[in-house]
């Protein structure tokens, strides 16, 4: 099993929700910075941000299963070059390496984004997976994405034997991860667009997570939805999270808070503008018939949220994991570290007692880093 | 890995009450309220043969457009939800969505953008009742002088998404929407640099000045249901017959018009009716 993008938030959650799983013999984790999670079984390797290494390292493990969770899905962090570097090239290799004919990968899981949809005027209601583009991608994230999931589909017919997932996931929200909307959310005031109040549709973090494994374990293949059951209106969601709404202009709405969101306060890429213009709303009904169960519809996933604002408002700012290889090295490996017979995962039994000293806090919570 | 396995969270906490569609009853029935003196007092709208819109399931309403904002859909919507309780979806043109607080408001109030995919959700699986004018913005931007003459009902679509959602057409044929905004003068060029469908001089506008963009002439609305169609075809299938798919879109056309002659025929005041 191998998991690209371990650095960032969701390559961490995968590999440590599949780590926990005894029956997994051997994890890799591909990241270009630190891994975002403390790992416990899984062998981290840094490689750079095209994962060129990467077929040397499909080669030598002889992995059965890729899960590709390292696709930049929010503009406001990152250039344009970098999100096509990213997106495309960086999907391009992997494929590369797992396209060969003597490739052991048999399962390739990717997590895209409801972006592909793009948000306009002449869009509908809903999306289904089979839903085709009413104009042209506005955005550039929207146009790496779309291309990097077309390189996906080229690859699903040259390699039948391998079963190829795409899993287009709503807007997140998390008490963890770190998204524009959240960040807008946690604000006093959160920006809207004066006269629309779009509906959008939201899917909780752990059900992507749990998406991303079960597509996997499952051996899915084609494309899917992952979002919340049922849709909030963006005004709805600004005030159940306590916040107020910010009203900027229709026309050139990002223009009044370019400064804000150049100091970091808010975040608005072009995506969202066009998101809170006119929302966005996906059919969940195909992932749901394949077996998959959710435990947040959109309303809950955004009351969980409102409760973490609440919570982190009172009790301030929680420090999180920092990665430090010597020191994970020396838990790892050293034979001074006392190892009991612990099946399952990370500080969960006895065996952990001493690990708990190095992350006093909660040790679930991931780097605050974009996803 | 706290939320997901401990605390399975599946309530829903919302506070309003808008669908998938963006409709809130809430604000539909705020909207009756103040509807219902324009639908009772100034349209005075009369409906013949309503019993033969479905109670229950998914139909296909169809009705002839006429007058600049026209008044026949919120007339259509404002009667059904009133007499039958049942809520009616409106489709419309996209452009709504583009505007700011109308749009909101159109979407609250029951609008939905139509399109091929929307209407279908509505009928087919949702069993709603769904409003639309095949004429589109040809029916409603169209001078006095062709008032009542039906314009060509799109390509059929309308048809062919009623197959496929296995429902029946249900024509309603409107008489009294033409004089409560009359068209005296089009200007296209305006409507391109403005971007927006159409822009017309109304007589509203030269009898009451800025008022008369909004306020429409108190003309008597006649409604007539007529017979549901129903199609004897395979709901769900890829695709249907364009002959087919025509030729009936032309009989249903050719019913609406030849009630809205034989209604007009019958009316002696356009005031009074």
């Amino acid at each position: 099993m191998l998991v690209t993008g371990a650095d960032t938030f969701w390559g961490g959650r995968v590999l440590r929700s599949l780590e926990a799983d005894p029956t997994m013999e051997v994890l890799v984790g591909l990241g270009t910075r630190a891994p975002s999670m403390p790992l416990e079984r899984a062998e981290f390797v840094r490689a750079d941000e095209t994962y060129s290494i990467l077929r040397r390292i499909v080669d030598a493990t002889q992995v059965d299963a890729v899960i590709h969770t390292f696709l930049l899905v929010d503009s406001s962090f990152a250039s344009t070059r970098t999100l096509h570097e990213v997106n495309v090239i960086g999907t391009m290799n992997l494929l590369a390496a797992c396209g060969d004919a003597t490739s052991s990968v048999r399962q390739l899981v990717m997590k895209s984004s409801g972006l592909v949809y793009g948000s306009t005027e002449r869009d509908p209601n809903t999306f289904s997976e089979e839903t085709p583009r009413a104009r042209p991608p506005r955005t550039d994230i929207e146009r790496s994405l779309i291309e990097a999931e077309a390189l996906v589909v080229d690859f699903a017919e040259e390699n039948p034997q391998t079963a190829v997932s795409v899993l287009r996931c709503a807007n997140v929200l998390g008490p963890d991860i770190v998204t524009s909307i959240g960040k807008n959310l946690s604000r006093p005031l959160c920006p809207v667009i004066f006269g629309f109040d779009p509906l959008v549709q939201f899917v909780e973090e752990g059900d992507v997570v749990r998406a991303l494994e079960f597509a996997t374990r499952e051996h899915l293949a084609g494309t899917f939805n992952v979002a919340g059951d049922g849709r909030l209106a963006w005004s709805e969601v600004v005030s159940l999270c306590g916040s107020r709404r910010l009203p900027l202009p229709p026309i050139l709405p990002s223009l009044p808070i370019a400064a804000l969101v150049r100091l970091g306060v808010y975040g608005f890429p072009p995506e969202l503008e066009a998101l809170l213009r006119y929302g966005r709303g996906l059919e969940t009904a195909r992932l749901r018939a394949a077996g998959f169960e959710y435990c947040f519809t959109s309303a809950a996933t955004v009351e969980q949220f409102a409760r973490h604002l609440r919570q982190a408002k009172g009790a301030g700012r929680e420090t999180t994991y920092v990665y430090e290889h010597d020191v994970e090295q020396f838990f790892r490996h050293s034979p001074a570290v006392v190892r009991r017979p612990s099946p399952v995962g990370p500080s969960r039994g006895d065996a952990t007692a001493g690990r708990r000293s190095r992350y006093p806090t909660d040790t679930s919570r991931a780097v605050r880093r974009p996803h | 890995m706290k939320g997901a396995t401990d605390m399975p969270a599946l309530g829903d906490f919302r506070r309003s009450d808008v669908d998938e569609w963006g409709r809130s009853e809430r604000m539909r029935a705020l909207a009756r309220r103040i509807y219902e003196p324009a639908y009772a007092w100034w349209f005075r709208a009369e409906w013949e043969g309503m019993e033969k819109i479905p109670t229950s399931g998914g139909a296909l309403l169809v009705g002839n457009h006429g007058g600049a904002i026209p008044s026949d859909a919120p007339v259509i919507m404002h009667g059904i939800e009133r007499d039958l309780g049942r809520p009616v979806y409106g489709m419309a043109d996209y452009f709504f969505r583009t505007l700011p607080v109308i749009g909101t408001l159109w979407s609250r109030a029951g609008g939905v953008a139509a399109r091929p995919d929307n209407a279908y959700r509505l009928l087919r699986e949702q069993g709603q009742l769904a409003l639309v004018f095949p004429e589109g913005a040809n029916g409603s931007s169209k001078p006095y002088a062709q008032r009542y003459r039906l314009g060509r009902f799109g390509r059929g679509g309308f048809v062919e998404i009623a197959m496929r959602a296995g429902v029946p057409v249900v024509p309603v044929a409107i008489v009294g929407s033409e004089e409560t905004m009359p068209i005296v003068l089009e200007l296209p060029r305006a409507a391109k640099l403005l971007g927006i469908p159409y822009l017309p001089v109304t007589a509203n506008m030269l009898a009451m000045g800025p008022l008369g963009l909004v306020v429409p002439f108190p003309a008597k609305f006649r409604l007539r249901v007529l017979s549901p169609v129903t199609f004897d075809v395979e709901p769900d299938c890829d695709h249907y017959p364009k002959s087919r798919v025509m030729q009936e879109a032309e009989q249903i056309r050719s019913a609406l018009q030849s009630a809205l002659s034989d209604m007009l025929g019958a009316r002696r005041s356009i005031w009074f009716g």
